[in-house]
């Protein structure tokens, strides 16, 4: 959607905590990557992240400056997160539209318009460990931040993640459980397979890497 | 075969290696993500914001 109007950001630009705001847009695509992760779905997590930068906007002087800035705005997308979909969720049995704009249980979730195996197994995992697994996982974040952002501690950040990948390798080694896929004839079953190993394992690769598995974000 | 923490076995040797690839594949998703171009309505909310604050402040 473009709107393009006659005047810029600069007609107006208040005197407070340009800073701020420049930070906050620069952090974007980042919350994007993370409420696609939590909805699965391209339009609610784009709402999803609206709604944050007014939250954030909102309560911007309750922010540490000097503090992680990405931590804060995943920590309020979170908690956006959780509660829009507790009110959808009381809302549902008489509110059918809520239902049906309901974050994470869309039909056509995907993410990034991506329907690997991986993808698809990771929306069956438990949210807490789904989370986990994505802040370290993928977003980067320090178990101790990721810790900060859902609210426990440490250790149980740990073990949820070792969990999640436990349950995604599980589940990626059982097919038959993904969400709706066509089952591949023979032929196309056969070179699917060939694709996956080569994508899960690549052999010169696999040894490299074991060397290198304590740098990293994750393994 | 090479030693390490996890064991010797070519079992585990093989799940670690399927976890690594798994890890990559949650990365690429998420930087699938954060290298899509920003909608310009993000951009158009800052403005927004902005303006609303200004209409705030404005001397009455």
């Amino acid at each position: 959607m473009t709107r393009t109007e006659s005047h810029t950001m600069e007609d107006r630009e208040p005197q407070a905590a340009p800073d701020f705001k420049t930070d906050l847009l620069a952090l974007v695509p980042f919350l994007r990557a993370f409420a696609r992760s939590l909805t699965g779905n391209y339009e609610a997590a784009d709402d999803l992240v609206q709604e944050t930068m007014v939250k954030a906007w909102q309560s911007r002087d309750t922010f540490e400056m000097g503090t992680n800035l990405k931590a804060w705005l995943f920590t309020i997308l979170r908690n956006q997160f959780y509660s829009d979909r507790r009110r959808a969720w009381r809302q549902a049995p008489w509110d059918q539209d809520a239902a049906e704009r309901m974050p994470g249980t869309s039909q056509d979730q995907n993410w990034a318009a991506d329907l690997s195996d991986t993808t698809r197994a990771l929306k069956l995992l438990p949210d807490e460990q789904r989370e986990a697994l994505i802040l370290v996982g993928a977003g980067g974040f320090s178990y101790m931040d990721a810790a900060a952002i859902v609210k426990c501690n440490v250790g149980t950040v740990k073990s949820r993640v070792a969990r999640a990948r436990k349950a995604l390798l599980a589940i990626l080694d059982r097919q038959d459980s993904l969400p709706a896929r066509e089952r591949p004839t023979e032929g196309e079953a056969a070179r699917d397979i060939m694709a996956q190993l080569d994508r899960l394992a690549p052999p010169q690769q696999a040894e490299g890497a074991a060397k290198r598995r304590t740098k990293g974000r994750v393994d | 075969m090479s030693k390490d923490e996890e064991g010797t076995g070519g079992k585990s040797r093989a799940v670690r290696a399927r976890q690594r690839a798994i890890g990559r594949e949650l990365r690429r998703m998420y930087d699938g993500v954060v290298n899509e171009p920003v909608p310009d309505e993000f951009l158009d909310l800052l403005r927004r914001i902005d303006e609303a604050d200004a209409e705030k402040k404005k001397p009455s």
